[in-house]
């Protein structure tokens, strides 16, 4: 039994150290000042991503201010409000919608926002990656909710708190830290998303943060560069994937820090 | 099916003085209570004198607790229950219709069996009713009344130079005190307690019993236990549950000594339970 499982262990976590050294080794050589900072530029003369990983963080951030409240939202209500079937309900289409390929997801936003507004936006890319956000941080709020003890509501109502003081003031600050890790595993999760990007925010060779216009991405980005026939190219999007897995690491460690449990 | 049918047969002598004339705070008039179709309490009429200590005591399942939680209507919160009859505080029934169970909560306070303080300070914990209730008109008001409260809880002496730091750090008897504390800085007329030391050691119960004797001075306290030497030891008038009944109430030195029902004397004698 315990060999067993130390073998399993030890294969899943190889495979990714192996996954995690590789990229590093392919990637580092690429990485100076001048890739991270400058727009990409034709081959043979340089260029960086400093677009793509400020289009990332704009996605990110766009994805998260929608994905994130809504998904918490939806996780109080199965959690704390809802009952029976209706909740029944909505817990069996926030399951489903986990399942979604999120290619259906970008085609769906492509229809409902791209079409309309002729044109493709960094709120599309936000839009496709919060829908994605929502069923994954309100599964795992719900989660956390249900392992604040009982006692901790029924002590709060005893002192006369109203049900909604209850939830915000106590039963929420509770979970907070769960709560967080579930954020947190909704944003590594769409900040490796490419598919639903490719409709929506489509891209873009310039420095933007409007939320109007097509932006960069370094996931998109390392799609056109790893599909491309030149090893210049080949070189950055394995750059552009180790400065990717540090940003997640990056937001993953001051996420952890900012709710830490203080008490 | 209802459970009451595979229970034995409780004869009740209707002379049982549950009822008293003097002035009662709490006043229960025949209530029953259900979980969903399971009753658990069985036409239960009391009355509870202002400022005096009252312990339930009874076996396990007996609706000790079930009875406490009707109190305040704590039970509102379990789905599927059910309350018929009267629980009249001050003379008010508190499930009439309208009835604001927010503030109903505020003057019927609780200290739960469990200790469970808030994962937030120990200021904090004690803060929390007041802030919502809007009871301090000032941050030094709030301090005062947090200080006042934890003094009355005979805990400020242990906890004045850490009021910033979790309450989880405290101690089991510590944490209980703290629930005891915060539930009392919102001045509460009635005190509900339900087994409030039975997760404790000898010590902290000692300190916990000290603390029921000198709050009685203020509240009604109501206060259900396990623990009959407990019973004995703190309340002034004692009363027995069996299987959802009321048996007896009673002066708690008479409980002991000369009980009035033979369930009583059964019970308190440990014949069963």
């Amino acid at each position: 039994m315990t060999s067993l499982t130390a073998l399993c262990t030890l294969l899943a976590v190889s495979a990714l150290l192996i996954i995690l050294f590789y990229i590093a080794w392919q990637g580092i050589d690429s990485i100076s000042i001048r890739f991270l900072t400058d727009t990409p530029r034709p081959v043979g003369e340089g260029g960086g991503i400093g677009n793509a990983i400020l289009g990332s963080l704009v996605l990110l951030l766009v994805s998260s201010a929608i994905g994130l409240p809504l998904g918490i939202c939806v996780g109080v209500y199965l959690a704390e409000v809802g009952t029976g079937r209706f909740a029944g309900a909505v817990r069996f289409i926030v399951d489903t919608l986990t399942g979604i390929p999120s290619i259906v997801t970008g085609v769906f936003v492509y229809t409902i926002l791209v079409i309309p507004m002729r044109h493709f936006s960094a709120l599309a890319g936000g839009v496709a990656l919060a829908l994605i956000m929502i069923p994954i941080v309100a599964r795992t709020t719900e989660e956390m909710l249900k392992l604040v003890p009982h006692s901790l509501r029924e002590g709060a109502l005893a002192l006369g708190a109203p049900q909604w003081r209850v939830t915000l003031g106590v039963v929420l600050p509770a979970a907070a830290p769960g709560i967080a890790t579930g954020a947190m595993l909704a944003i590594a999760r769409v900040s490796g998303e490419t598919a639903p990007l490719l409709f929506t925010a489509f891209g873009s060779r310039f420095f933007s943060t409007s939320l109007n216009e097509p932006i960069a991405s370094l996931t998109v980005q390392i799609y056109n560069y790893a599909i491309s026939p030149y090893d210049e190219w080949h070189a950055q999007a394995w750059a552009a994937t180790l400065v990717l897995m540090t940003l997640v690491l990056g937001i993953n460690i001051i996420v952890r820090f900012l709710t830490r449990k203080r008490f | 099916m209802p459970v009451q049918t595979a229970a034995p047969k409780i004869e009740v002598r209707a002379s049982t003085p549950a009822v008293t004339n003097g002035k009662a705070k709490v006043a229960v008039r025949d209530l029953n209570f259900f979980y969903g179709r399971v009753q658990a309490l069985h036409d239960i009429s009391l009355d509870i004198p202002e400022r005096i200590v009252m312990a339930f005591i009874g076996p396990s399942g007996c609706g000790k607790s079930t009875f406490l939680r009707t109190l305040n209507r704590m039970n509102d919160v379990i789905p599927g229950t059910r309350a018929d009859g009267q629980v009249l505080i001050d003379d008010h029934d508190i499930y009439a219709a309208g009835t604001d169970v927010v503030a109903l909560r505020r003057r019927v306070g609780m200290v739960f069996q469990k200790s469970n303080p808030f994962p937030k300070s120990i200021f904090d914990n004690v803060a929390y009713g007041l802030r919502i209730n809007r009871m301090a008109e000032s941050s030094s008001d709030l301090q005062g009344r947090v200080e006042q409260a934890l003094k009355d809880a005979a805990l400020w002496n242990e906890v004045k130079d850490r009021l910033k730091t979790s309450a989880l750090s405290l101690s089991g008897g510590q944490q209980q005190r703290l629930c005891i504390a915060r539930a009392l800085a919102v001045r509460p007329e009635v005190l509900l307690m339900d087994e409030p030391a039975s997760a404790l050691d000898p010590i902290a119960t000692s300190k916990i019993e000290e603390l029921i004797f000198d709050l009685k001075k203020q509240y009604t306290i109501v206060i259900v236990t396990h623990n009959m030497q407990q019973a004995a030891r703190v309340s002034d008038t004692t009363a027995f549950f069996l299987l959802g009944k009321l048996i007896e109430v009673n002066a708690t030195e008479q409980m002991f000594t000369a009980p009035k029902e033979k369930l009583t004397e059964d019970y308190i004698t440990g014949r069963f339970g």
